[in-house]
């Protein structure tokens, strides 16, 4: 019987100090912000948004193989001896017409494993989260700077030149290769 | 009230008509206020800020927009579900808890209905809601739906008994159950009230009710039949649109309704609680409005304060506490009366 008016006594008792509390909070101020209109500072590290800046790439797949989920892919076609495609802000000599520069961001895992092998610095994180799209395959981004007509010249240039070479080797093939063909020395033999 | 509206329109109907149609004029604005309340209440008690975007301040027409799209949402009945009962559940909750407007005293001026079996009027139709709730979760054929019923029925029928003996302490000090002779009784400043009286007898009197009252209303922590996380809504798990806002409307003008009858009864309804000072008919809608609102935020208050309980704990609070301290309280106040 005691133990029935002690728990009447502390069921009043435990929600007045609940109603205490929550009363308290009332009057806390929110901890929500308004996220739209108001974002919080990232840290100084976050990773978000991969961004290359095409004017510095050399075409050199550093990136594209340091990727483990594979999502950038790139093509280059190699620039002729008499071209000059101009200097990186570092100094270094572009040599590649890079054709096709994508990264998908859907398969991206925001790693960072590409920005530290690359030699220019050209590929790096933004602070920029808030991408999304309808439709997956607009999150497959393009970012090399040539038009299609561009890359069609480049590569007939790029295919004549090749062939080019091949038949400056093959003229003097024959000459040089009987000799020193092996099959033919360890017949000799 | 009557004869002024019977001389504007020269016939009674209509300003029978008009009567009947000013509590629900009441009910629809406050319904959406008390909703917004209840979701910025429940924000600000959990840090957080809850509608903030439309309307401008404070998101204060989320509730409007709310409504708006339950209109025009498409109404779908369960193909196992009884049509015509599934039909009907809604509209018997919502008079069920409309019907007990009519004995409650707005003003001085204003009453629906002047019955002398007040508040055993009001208990009496508000039991109409169980049929309603019921009805609802039978017709869903949706397990969830009549389980959250049966406990429903269970929960109100065993929870009347309390609310009833510990209103009938009340009645037994002023000697009548017309609500509006109660009120007047309770004019003056605010020691007249009931709930100061025959100390601290009608103190705990409106304790229960109130504890009861929570309980009628199937509101935290009282709030087994609609349980979300066990089941899913409880009896209107299977309504949408206009049907489902229909439960809604009920279930705030309920809430509303037992707040009223705490005030009307304890708390001295439409009086003011300083003697003449802001009293009169306009003012005591105001001041009823007023205490009303003050129960709604109660309890509100206590829904984000408590967890719920367990079925057994509820009827342990129902049988072995709340009716045997409502008995007492009869007792010792028939005691005093007699003395």
């Amino acid at each position: 019987m005691k133990k029935y008016f002690i728990d009447i006594f502390k069921a009043i008792w435990t929600v007045l100090i609940g109603m205490k509390i929550t009363f308290k909070h009332l009057f806390v101020p929110a901890v929500t912000i308004q996220y739209p209109d108001v974002k919080l500072n990232l840290p100084e590290r976050a990773r978000n948004r991969l961004y290359v800046n095409m004017d510095d790439c050399i075409g050199c797949l550093q990136c594209s193989n340091a990727c483990p989920v594979d999502c950038i892919e790139i093509e280059t076609v190699k620039s002729l001896p008499t071209e000059d495609l101009g200097l990186t802000s570092k100094g270094t000599k572009k040599r590649l017409y890079v054709t096709k520069f994508t990264i998908d961001i859907a398969k991206c895992c925001y790693c960072g494993l590409c920005v530290p092998p690359c030699p220019t610095e050209c590929i790096f994180m933004t602070d920029k989260y808030e991408f999304s799209e309808y439709n997956r395959r607009d999150l497959i981004y393009n970012f090399s700077t040539m038009t299609e007509q561009e890359i069609a010249e480049v590569k007939a240039r790029a295919a004549e030149a090749e062939k080019e070479a091949a038949a400056k080797k093959a003229a003097p093939k024959p000459a040089t290769a009987t000799p020193t063909n092996p099959e033919t020395k360890k017949s000799e033999n | 009230m009557e004869k002024f509206l019977v001389d504007i329109f020269g016939s009674e109907i209509t300003a029978y008509i008009i009567i009947a149609i000013i509590p629900l004029i009441f009910i629809v604005p406050y319904a959406l206020f008390a909703v917004w309340l209840e979701r910025k209440v429940s924000a600000h008690m959990q840090d957080r800020l809850g509608p903030m975007y439309t309307g401008g301040w404070h998101g204060w027409a989320q509730t409007i927009a709310d409504i708006i799209k339950l209109l025009q949402k498409e109404d779908i009945v369960p193909a196992a579900a009884d049509k015509k009962l599934h039909l009907l559940a809604p509209y018997i909750v919502f008079i069920g808890s409309y019907a007990a407007f009519a004995a409650i005293p707005f003003s001085s001026e204003y009453i629906g209905s002047h019955l002398n079996l007040g508040i055993f009027y009001i208990i009496a139709v508000s039991s109409l809601v169980v049929v309603g709730l019921l009805m609802a979760g039978w017709s869903s054929n949706n397990k969830w739906s009549l389980f959250g019923a049966m406990r429903s029925a269970a929960q109100i029928v065993s929870y009347e008994i309390p609310t009833a003996l510990s209103l009938l302490a009340v009645v037994m000090i002023a000697g009548t159950l017309n609500l509006q002779e109660i009120n007047k009784m309770q004019s003056g400043w605010f020691w007249n009230w009931f709930i100061f009286s025959k100390f601290p007898f009608v103190f705990i009197a409106f304790l229960i009710y109130f504890v009861a009252s929570l309980a009628e209303v199937n509101r935290t922590p009282f709030d087994i039949p609609e349980a979300e996380s066990e089941l899913v809504a409880g009896y209107h798990t299977e309504y949408t649109g206009m049907k489902f806002a229909m439960f809604f409307l009920a279930e705030y003008a309920n809430m509303f309704a037992v707040s009223a009858i705490a005030s009307a009864v304890f708390l001295g309804g439409w009086n003011s609680p300083f003697g003449d000072f802001m009293s009169g008919p306009i003012w005591g809608v105001f001041w009823f409005v007023a205490k009303g609102m003050f129960f709604i935020f109660v309890q509100m208050w206590l829904r984000w304060t408590l967890p719920r309980t367990r079925v057994d704990q509820l009827m342990y609070v129902s049988w072995k506490v709340l009716t045997p301290f409502a008995f007492f309280c009869i007792f010792a106040i028939g005691i005093w009366l007699m003395l």
